[in-house]
């Protein structure tokens, strides 16, 4: 891992955006509600993203907006995490009715277009708050994980050592826990990141279309008052890229762990650092003496 | 034939599934968003309408849930979807119908185009492994990584204006009839050609990505390796033979991406005012036109199913196996 650049960026980058998330209130310049005098000006040293018709300060709304996304992504990744290494595991590990009814569940989450969904749960809800973005997301969203969790626990069943721990008396759940739940680490890893990465661009979206936490601030509600201001009509361009460009930075890095994460598990698709300076010729493997890599 | 009857039993599952979800999601909600919404139309309603509100949100309380249950589903098979608020009388089922070919349009032609671009591009990619192909990696994780509004934002500030080719929004010159024209046609397709290419850039990275990773795997399988000893051409190995092969969990994937792209889509049309379901679903978040955002789900999962179901059929042409009877 230590010697993947891809994963190395990611990392850093997911770094900056924590800690930007837990210090944002207290490094933004003024308060991203504030209004003020300074109306639609373009970018200075005064306001470094511009300000908005009210004269709000962008730049401490897309700080203060970052915890929000962080939150929202965070929480959202474990519910469905968890959600789906309970459905998966258990539905590849039982034979049977039991199995067969998970995997059809998970299935039906699966064709079900999630972001129709969520905006009908989220919009029915009396209150929204950035908690029951992050649970109806989390709750809508595990069911992709828990199919690719299911395929790789069928094949691992029935693998020699499990054969054996169950030969030795070994109990159901520790199979399950000490013996199986190891060898989908990495799988589980990189369904977090692709949940987290689904999560934050959900949560923009809803709040881009008027469904976000009450008085609070992220991204998408920045994007959402450029949008309804007519923000591009009037020129207004700073409004909307800064916090466009967070969000694509932010996918682009946990993209970049994930990229890290499926090229530790599949040497295969680990680029040209084994094939340095040979034209790898497609379907014959070349000996090449293994770099340390 | 028993693979596509199993397949449609499992979205004859869905669907109702999605239908009891629509039927259950308002009865978990405390208060009485009906009473709120009589108000708001300020005794417009029919009583009739009325009736039917309190059908759909479940809130006419002499009845069982049960009883609830069967009469929502008989007022659905009836294509009875209740009166939109923000469209006030309009059926909801007549607003949808209005919105509806906007869509299935777009999103259909932009899927077919999306998903040939980049699994063609994802060959190439997959096969030139470790040439100035993986540069493509980058770009399009980047691409993939930007909600598709906000690409459609960039597209609208950079692209139109008074002057440009490109109009800002709407799907035909105001002031035209609809109808099979030249001039109509000419101005429908002037109008989409932005939507499109916004989905297309957005959609496409992640066909090349799962394109370009099962040709790497493919490529060095055995009948890859014999069909190079035979001495057929680079070209035919790469396209008869392992993207022929590699083709299959994407054709499979289509089915799954569909509904992330339509959730984007919907997003697309938001932002250049395209009259289709998008437009029409926030419409209807703005103004809390429950019967209409629950139309529109339900329609929006009806055509993923459908869509699925065809990609079920192209799966059965392109992959023997699953003829095999047994």
């Amino acid at each position: 891992m230590r010697s993947n650049p891809k994963a190395l960026t990611g990392l850093l980058l997911l770094g900056v955006f924590v800690v930007l998330a837990v210090a944002g209130p207290w490094l933004a310049p003024f308060d991203p509600s504030q209004r003020s005098s300074d109306l639609l000006l373009p970018p200075s040293s005064a306001h470094w993203f511009g300000t908005t018709h009210l004269g709000q300060d962008i730049f401490s709304q897309v700080l203060v907006g970052t915890r929000s996304v962080v939150f929202v992504g965070a929480v959202a990744g474990v519910v469905a995490t968890v959600l789906s290494v309970l459905v998966g595991v258990t539905s590849g590990y039982l034979s049977g009715s039991a199995g067969e009814g998970l995997s059809a569940l998970s299935n039906v989450f699966l064709v079900i277009p999630a972001l129709p969904l969520i905006i009908i749960i989220t919009s029915s809800l009396p209150q929204t708050s950035n908690l029951t973005i992050a649970l109806t997301i989390g709750l809508t969203s595990w069911a992709w994980n828990a199919r690719v969790l299911r395929a790789q626990t069928l094949s691992l069943r029935r693998r020699d050592y499990v054969e054996a721990a169950r030969a030795t008396g070994e109990s159901t759940w520790r199979i399950i826990v000490f013996e199986i739940l190891p060898n989908l680490t990495a799988v589980i890893a990189s369904g977090f990141v692709g949940t987290v990465l689904f999560a934050v661009v959900s949560e923009i979206t809803l709040a881009f279309i008027g469904v976000s936490d009450a008085g609070g601030w992220n991204w998408g509600t920045v994007l959402y008052w450029a949008q309804s201001q007519q923000a591009l009509a009037q020129g207004a361009w700073w409004w909307f890229v800064p916090a466009g460009l967070a969000i694509a930075v932010l996918g682009t890095a946990l993209s970049l762990v994930n990229f890290g994460i499926d090229e530790y598990v599949n040497p295969r698709l680990r680029g040209r650092t084994s094939a340095r300076g040979v034209r790898m010729r497609v379907g014959f493997t070349p000996v090449l003496s293994e770099e340390a890599s | 034939m028993s693979f596509l009857l199993k397949r449609f039993a499992f979205y004859l599952v869905t669907a109702w599934a999605a239908v009891t979800i629509n039927f259950l999601v308002p009865r978990l909600i405390p208060g009485d968003p009906v009473q709120a919404l009589i108000t708001k139309q300020r005794g417009q309603m029919t009583t009739e309408a009325v009736r039917s509100l309190y059908v759909l949100f479940g809130l006419d309380k002499n009845e069982s849930l049960a009883e609830q249950y069967v009469h929502y589903l008989g007022q659905l098979l009836r294509g009875d979807l209740g009166l939109s608020f923000t469209f006030f009388p309009s059926p909801v089922a007549d607003v949808i119908g209005t919105g509806l070919p906007w869509t299935v349009g777009l999103v259909g032609i932009t899927t077919v185009i999306g998903f040939a671009i980049g699994t063609a591009a994802g060959t190439v990619a997959g096969w030139r492994r470790g040439s100035w192909a993986d540069a493509l990696i980058p770009i399009t994780t980047f691409l993939s990584s930007i909600p598709y509004f906000w690409l459609g934002l960039v597209a609208i500030a950079l692209l139109t204006g008074p002057a440009s080719f490109f109009p800002a929004g709407g799907a035909y010159e105001t002031g035209l009839v609809p109808g099979w024209d030249w001039e109509f046609v000419g101005s429908v397709l002037r109008h989409s050609l932005l939507p499109a290419v916004t989905i297309l850039i957005s959609s496409v990275s992640g066909w090349i990505l799962s394109m370009r990773n099962m040709m790497v795997t493919v490529s060095s399988e055995d009948y890859v390796t014999v069909a190079h000893a035979k001495g057929l051409s680079e070209r035919r190995v790469m396209v008869a033979y392992a993207a022929r092969n590699a083709l299959l969990p994407n054709v499979s994937g289509f089915a799954l991406a569909l509904g992330f792209i339509v959730g984007g889509t919907l997003l697309v049309e938001i932002v250049f005012s395209y009259p289709g379901l998008g437009l029409q679903l926030f419409q209807a978040v703005g103004a809390k036109d429950y019967p209409l955002m629950q139309g529109i789900f339900l329609i929006i999962t009806l055509s993923v199913l459908l869509a699925n179901l065809l990609a079920d059929v192209a799966y059965l042409a392109l992959d023997p196996r699953t003829r095999r009877e047994g």
